[in-house]
C-alpha cells in the first residue's frame, strides 16, 4: 500500500531514533571499552589489556559477592515465580468480582511504592526481628527479593493466562480430565513460556537490586551491586568496568537463553 | 403431526408420542437465570422440557440468544441449571461436573490442544479415563480412519487446515464413545462448500457410530437437511419440536414460520372454521381456505402463511392481485416480489427452466393463486 501511514517515513524520525539509541548505548559502550583499559584511570585510555578482568577474577570479595547475588536471585526468582503463578491463576481463572482490581493493585504494590520506602520499612521491621530471633542469615535478603520480584513474574504469567483460549480447559474437562489433570495436561504446558519469562524477569530484577539490598543486608552480606557501590566510594579503577562488563554479558546470555527456550515451547 | 410440547409433568415419560422410544436425554422444566450485576438478570432458559431419543440427530435451532447453546452447556455440564432436571437415560446428571458425564462436545472453535499432535488430541479423553496404552492406540487409529485422517496422525494441530481440524475435533469427541455427542455450531467457521461436505460427513458419522447427536445451529437450512428432529427455540423457550417437514410445512406459530424458510404473511378474519380447516376473509375481500393447526373461532383475527413456492403467479385474476415490483434470479429459481393491491409485498418462487424466462416483467399486473393446501392459519 503506497499511502499507508508509516512512522518511519515521518520527518525527523531517523534523527530522533538515532539520538535515543546514542543516549542509551554510549554510556554502556564507554563502560565496556574502558574495561579493557591498561591504566588505573577509568577516563584516560592507555592501551588494550585484560588486566582488570584478571584483577576482578582474583578478588575474593568480588567472587564471594557474585556467588551470593546468584544464590539470592535463584532462590528469590523461583519462589516469586511459584507465588506469582498461583496469584495469576487465582486472579484470571475466576469470574470478575468487586475488589478484583484492588487485588491486582495489592499484588503489584512493589511496582508502585517507591523502593526507598520499602527499603526503610524493611530495615525497621527486620531489625526488630533480628533482635527477637537472633537470626541474621541470608533469609532476610531472600524474602525481601522474593517480595519485590513477584509483580515482575506475575505480569507475563497473567498476560499469558489471559490470552489463552478458555475453551481448551473446558474441552479438557469435557474429555474426563479433573481440575488438577486439566491444569497439569493443558494449562501448565501452555503456560510455560509465560512462567519462563516471569522467572527470567524476576531473576534479572533480583540480580541488580541495590536500594533494598543495601538497607536489608547484614554485615558481610554484600551482593555484587552493593559491593560495587562500596568500591565507588573509595578508589575507582577499571576493575568496576570489568565486573560490569562481565555482568552485562551474563545478563544478555541469560535473557537470550530464556528467549530461545520459550520460543521453542510455543 | 404438529406437536407443541406441553410442560412435562409426568415423571414416567410413558405414553407420550415424543418418548415412544427411550429418551437418551431429557430436560425437565429446566430454567437457567444469569444474574448480572445489580438487578438485571437474564432468563436464558425458561422452564424448558424436551426429550431427545436414542440414536437421533436432534437439532436445537434458533437465533442467537435464544438459549440453544445454554441448553447444550447444561447437558455438557459446563453450566448448571437454576431449576429443573437433566436426565441421561433416566439418571439426573444436572449436578455432575463435566468430567463425570459420558457426554462429549465438539466446540465451535474446535478447542484442539495446540501443544499436542493430532493423535494425542484424539487420545486425550481415553488417557484421562485411564485406559491402557494399547487400547488408546488402537482406538485412535480407528478414529483416524473413521474421519479419513490417517496420514496426519503426527502433525501438530496448527499445521492442518480448518476442515481437517474439524475432523480431529469430531474424532476426539467420538473416541471415548460417549452416550451423547454435543455439537455447538461446529460448521460455522467453514466455507460454503466444505460446510456442505461436512454436513454429509456428520450424517455418515452419526449413522456409523449410532451415537445420539445433539446439534446446535442458527442455520435453518443446515437444520432442515441434517436433522431427524428439530427443536425451534426463541427467547429461552422451545416453540416447536418436530421433523424438518413438520416445522417447515406445519409451523406451530408465526415465529417458527418466519424463522424457517421464507414466508408470506396475510392477515384477515376467520369466517368459518372446523375440522382442521378454516376460511379466512382478507381485507381485500378475497377469501382463502387454509389448514388450521388449532381451533379458531369464527369472527376472530387470524394470520395466514403461504410459502413462496406454494403460491402460483397467474396472468389473469387469482386469489390475490397486485403489481410486480422486482424479479430476482437465483439460478435454480426466481423470486418475484408482488406489491398487493392492499399494500403488502407477497413473494412467489418459481422453478427456473433452461429454455424460458419466468414469463413476467416488472410492472405487470398479475394474480396470485393459492391452492387448497398452500395456506395455513397461525396463531401469533
Amino acid at each position: 500500500m503506497a499511502n499507508r501511514f508509516d512512522v518511519r517515513r515521518q520527518n525527523g524520525f531517523v534523527s530522533v531514533a538515532m539520538l535515543c539509541f546514542f543516549l542509551l548505548y554510549l554510556p554502556i559502550a564507554t563502560l565496556v571499552v574502558y574495561a579493557f583499559n591498561d591504566n588505573d584511570s577509568i577516563v584516560i585510555w592507555k592501551g588494550f589489556s585484560l588486566r582488570w578482568f584478571h584483577v576482578a577474577w582474583n578478588n575474593a570479595l568480588v567472587i564471594e559477592a557474585s556467588i551470593r547475588s546468584f544464590q539470592i536471585a535463584a532462590v528469590a526468582a523461583v519462589l516469586a515465580t511459584i507465588t506469582a503463578t498461583m496469584a495469576a491463576l487465582a486472579t484470571t481463572r475466576t469470574k470478575p468480582y468487586p475488589g478484583l482490581t484492588l487485588k491486582y493493585a495489592f499484588i503489584n504494590q512493589p511496582l508502585m511504592v517507591p523502593e526507598i520506602v520499602t527499603a526503610v520499612a524493611l530495615l525497621i521491621v527486620f531489625s526488630r526481628i533480628k533482635i527477637w530471633t537472633g537470626y541474621s542469615g541470608l533469609g532476610y535478603l531472600v524474602s525481601a527479593h522474593t517480595a519485590f520480584c513477584i509483580p515482575f513474574a506475575y505480569l507475563p504469567i497473567r498476560a499469558r493466562l489471559e490470552s489463552m483460549d478458555l475453551s481448551l480447559e473446558t474441552a479438557a474437562t469435557d474429555l474426563y480430565a479433573t481440575k488438577w489433570k486439566t491444569f497439569l495436561h493443558v494449562t501448565l504446558p501452555l503456560l510455560w513460556p509465560g512462567i519462563l519469562a516471569g522467572l527470567m524477569l524476576a531473576f534479572v530484577v533480583s540480580l541488580d537490586d541495590v536500594v533494598i539490598t543495601e538497607f536489608v543486608k547484614s554485615g558481610g552480606q554484600d551482593t555484587l551491586p552493593t559491593y560495587m557501590l562500596g568500591q565507588l566510594r573509595r578508589t575507582v579503577t577499571p576493575e568496576v568496568n570489568a565486573i560490569s562488563t562481565a555482568f552485562l554479558l551474563l545478563s544478555i546470555g541469560i535473557v537470550t537463553a530464556f528467549f530461545f527456550i520459550s520460543r521453542k515451547r510455543t | 403431526m404438529v406437536s407443541r410440547l406441553p410442560p412435562v409433568n409426568d415423571h414416567g415419560g410413558e405414553g407420550n408420542i415424543l418418548t415412544a422410544t427411550r429418551p437418551a436425554v431429557e430436560a425437565k422444566g429446566v430454567t437457567r437465570i444469569f444474574r448480572g450485576t445489580g438487578r438485571d438478570s437474564v432468563k436464558a432458559l425458561d422452564n424448558v422440557s424436551v426429550a431427545i431419543r436414542e440414536n437421533e440427530f436432534f437439532t436445537l435451532l434458533g437465533p442467537s440468544g435464544c438459549g440453544k447453546t445454554t441448553l447444550l452447556r447444561l447437558i455438557a455440564g459446563f453450566d448448571y441449571p437454576t431449576d429443573g432436571e437433566i436426565l441421561l437415560y433416566g439418571q439426573d446428571i444436572a449436578p455432575l461436573p463435566p468430567f463425570k458425564r459420558p457426554v462429549n462436545t465438539v466446540f465451535q472453535s474446535y478447542a484442539l490442544f495446540p501443544h499436542m499432535t493430532v493423535a494425542d488430541n484424539i487420545g486425550f479423553g481415553l488417557k484421562m479415563l485411564g485406559k491402557p496404552k494399547s487400547e488408546i492406540e488402537a482406538r485412535v487409529d480407528a478414529m483416524l480412519k473413521l474421519v479419513h485422517m490417517q496420514e496426519l496422525k503426527n502433525r501438530r494441530t496448527s499445521q492442518i487446515s480448518g476442515g481437517q481440524q474439524q475432523r480431529v475435533a469430531l474424532a476426539r469427541a467420538l473416541a471415548p464413545q460417549p452416550k451423547v455427542l454435543l455439537l455447538d455450531e461446529p460448521l460455522s467457521a467453514l466455507d460454503y462448500k466444505l460446510r456442505k461436505e461436512m454436513q454429509i460427513e456428520l450424517k455418515r458419522l452419526q449413522h456409523e457410530t449410532g451415537i445420539t447427536f445433539i446439534f446446535v445451529t442458527h442455520d435453518q437450512e443446515e437444520a432442515l437437511t441434517m436433522s431427524d428432529r428439530i427443536a425451534v427455540m426463541s427467547s429461552g423457550k422451545i416453540l416447536q419440536v418436530g421433523s424438518p417437514w413438520d416445522v417447515y410445512d406445519h409451523p406451530a406459530e408465526r415465529f417458527v414460520a418466519d424463522f424457517i424458510g421464507e414466508t408470506n404473511f396475510l392477515t384477515g378474519m376467520v369466517e368459518s372454521a372446523g375440522n382442521g380447516r378454516a376460511r379466512i376473509a382478507l381485507r381485500s375481500g378475497a377469501k382463502i381456505c387454509a389448514t388450521a393447526a388449532e381451533d379458531f373461532r369464527a369472527g376472530g383475527n387470524a394470520t395466514l402463511m403461504v410459502r413462496p413456492e406454494h403460491a402460483k403467479l397467474v396472468k389473469g385474476r387469482g386469489d390475490l392481485t397486485g403489481t410486480i415490483e422486482t424479479i430476482v434470479y437465483f439460478g435454480t429459481d426466481t423470486h418475484i416480489h408482488v406489491r398487493l393491491d392492499e399494500g403488502d409485498v407477497f413473494m412467489v418462487r418459481q422453478q427456473n427452466s433452461r429454455s424460458a424466462s419466468c414469463g413476467f416483467e416488472n410492472g405487470d399486473k398479475v394474480g396470485i393463486s393459492i391452492g387448497d393446501d398452500a395456506a395455513q392459519v397461525l396463531k401469533d
